[in-house]
């Protein structure tokens, strides 16, 4: 297996870069070899570039992947958007010899060639691949005795013909890793729902996309969970944020704290909650740290 | 000189080949029981591939912006057809007719000037401070050149021109 190389995207560094930080120290505990990715750019994002102008998208995610070649290492994503943009257009590359001709006459303007031999992964398929939980659980060092709600998002298991990681009416994968760390992954209706927030629509139809995510919030909420875990900074804006602007435009309340999976697992690394971007000053993540604490004392 | 008509007949054309797939739709509605977004909005993907390939109206139907591409719709249909690819073949030929959304064309604006649909900001910088991260994270954000090399490529597969597209409409043909 190659090394890997770290793939941020637009979200993580430049809205979550706790998801960033939270990523490498889980990387590091965990002895994954996985470098920076120097000089990337956004992917580009599916929902908006793709929908736009294909060519555009897949010479963009190709420069992204040859920076990725020169390396020999493989590309590790951590956001759904992401994955699927760059296994998507690495996908292109390697089966599609025209679509490569065609991006390496704009890549060559740059002196660059796309040659589509290394692998996109993303962190959840890769964890469970290639260390699966039962080695995940031996590396926790603080057991999570709590009930989080696993949201997968979309584009992480869809559409699965390019995916390969199975069905996606009830995957079972991310619970798995989820409950790796002492955790009580619980069942609730309308867990593969999208959160409302791809193609484009957050960005231009924010009231809409705000009706999804409300949905799959309430469903959440009757199940009565400490947390919500994800995949993706882009599900993890919609269902966090989201919550301030359904409270505001709604009046409806949500206070569940919404983490991604390696900032869950940085804590069950040992990491404490700032390095891993836990904002604690907001009430419900204070609450959320104070149960966790409970749970260890007793 | 082309006219209206002929332009028109072409971008038909282009809307046929694109969805000759959604010939073999049976209208059974699995697609439209499954979408999250149809329960919330006006989108009826079972409409939207019955008519994908028969009309050119479709292109201005704001409908084909409430996809969220969760692709349910697509690993359900029991036809299986590609829904998902085939809207958004549909959303590009519109974007090249100039319908874009005034927020979708400032995400491009964004991707155009600085590399990132979502570039860094103060807040984001000191946060990453904070954390003991570099204020700059190490995309293009850092390395200039990379952003060059960015905006070469964009320039070359014309994306600029295509935002600068007329506000809206169908282009008319100004040769
Ligand atoms: S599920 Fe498939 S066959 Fe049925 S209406 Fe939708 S597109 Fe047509
Ligand atoms: S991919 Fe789009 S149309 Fe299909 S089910 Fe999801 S939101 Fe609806």
């Amino acid at each position: 297996m190659k090394g890997l190389s770290l793939f941020l995207g637009c979200l993580v560094p430049n809205r979550y870069p706790g998801i960033e930080l939270a990523t490498k120290l889980c990387l590091a505990k965990l002895d994954i070899d996985c470098t920076d990715l120097p000089g990337a750019s956004c992917c580009p994002a599916p929902g908006v570039f793709r929908s736009f102008d294909r060519t555009t998208w897949l010479t963009l995610a190709s420069r992204n992947i040859v920076l990725s070649e020169q390396m020999e290492r493989d590309m590790l994503t951590i956001c759904n958007g992401c994955f699927s943009t760059l296994a998507d257009a690495n996908h292109s590359i390697k089966e599609d010899d025209s679509a490569k001709e065609k991006v390496n006459e704009h890549l060559e303007k740059i002196g660059k060639e796309v040659k589509g031999n290394i692998d996109v992964r993303h962190i959840i398929e890769f964890l469970y691949e290639e260390y699966g939980p039962e080695k995940i659980a031996s590396y926790v060092e603080r057991q999570l005795d709590i009930r989080v709600a696993v949201h997968y998002g979309c584009h992480l298991i869809k559409p699965t013909k390019d995916r390969g990681l199975g069905n996606f009416e009830r995957p079972t994968f991310f619970d798995e890793l989820v409950t790796a760390l002492g955790a009580t992954s619980v069942e609730y209706p309308d867990k593969m729902a999208c959160c409302g927030a791809g193609g484009g629509v957050r960005s231009s139809m924010k009231d809409r996309s705000l009706k999804m995510t409300e949905a799959k919030l309430s469903r959440i909420k009757e199940a009565e969970v400490d947390c919500i875990v994800n995949s993706c900074p882009f599900c993890h804006m919609q269902l966090d944020e989201g919550q301030s602007d359904i409270k505001e435009q709604m009046e409806i309340e949500y206070e569940i704290p919404v983490l991604h999976y390696t900032q869950l697992l940085g804590l069950a690394l040992g990491f404490p909650a700032e390095m891993l971007g836990i904002d604690t000053d907001i009430e419900k993540n204070k609450k959320f740290m104070n149960l966790l604490d409970a749970g260890m004392e007793s | 000189m082309k006219d209206i008509k002929e332009v028109e007949t072409g971008i038909l054309d282009e809307l046929k080949n694109t969805s000759i797939d959604a010939s073999k739709c049976m209208q059974c509605g699995v697609c439209s029981a499954s979408c999250p977004s149809g329960r919330h909005t006006t989108l009826n993907i079972r409409k939207l591939v019955r008519i994908a390939g028969k009309t050119t109206d479709i292109l201005s139907s704001e409908e084909l912006w409430m996809c969220t591409t969760c692709y349910n719709c697509q690993e359900r249909c029991p036809r299986n057809i590609n829904i998902v690819d085939i809207l958004l073949d549909i959303r590009a030929i519109s974007v090249h007719q100039g319908f874009i959304h005034p927020e979708h064309r400032a995400v491009c604006e964004m991707l155009l000037e600085y590399g990132h649909a979502v570039p860094i900001n103060e807040k984001n910088r000191k946060k990453r401070v904070n954390l003991g991260l570099e204020e700059l994270p190490e995309t293009v954000h850092k390395y200039v050149d990379g952003l060059e090399e960015v905006k070469s490529l964009l320039a070359s597969c014309g994306f600029g021109k295509l935002i600068e597209h007329t506000e809206s409409g169908v282009t008319e043909d100004k040769t």
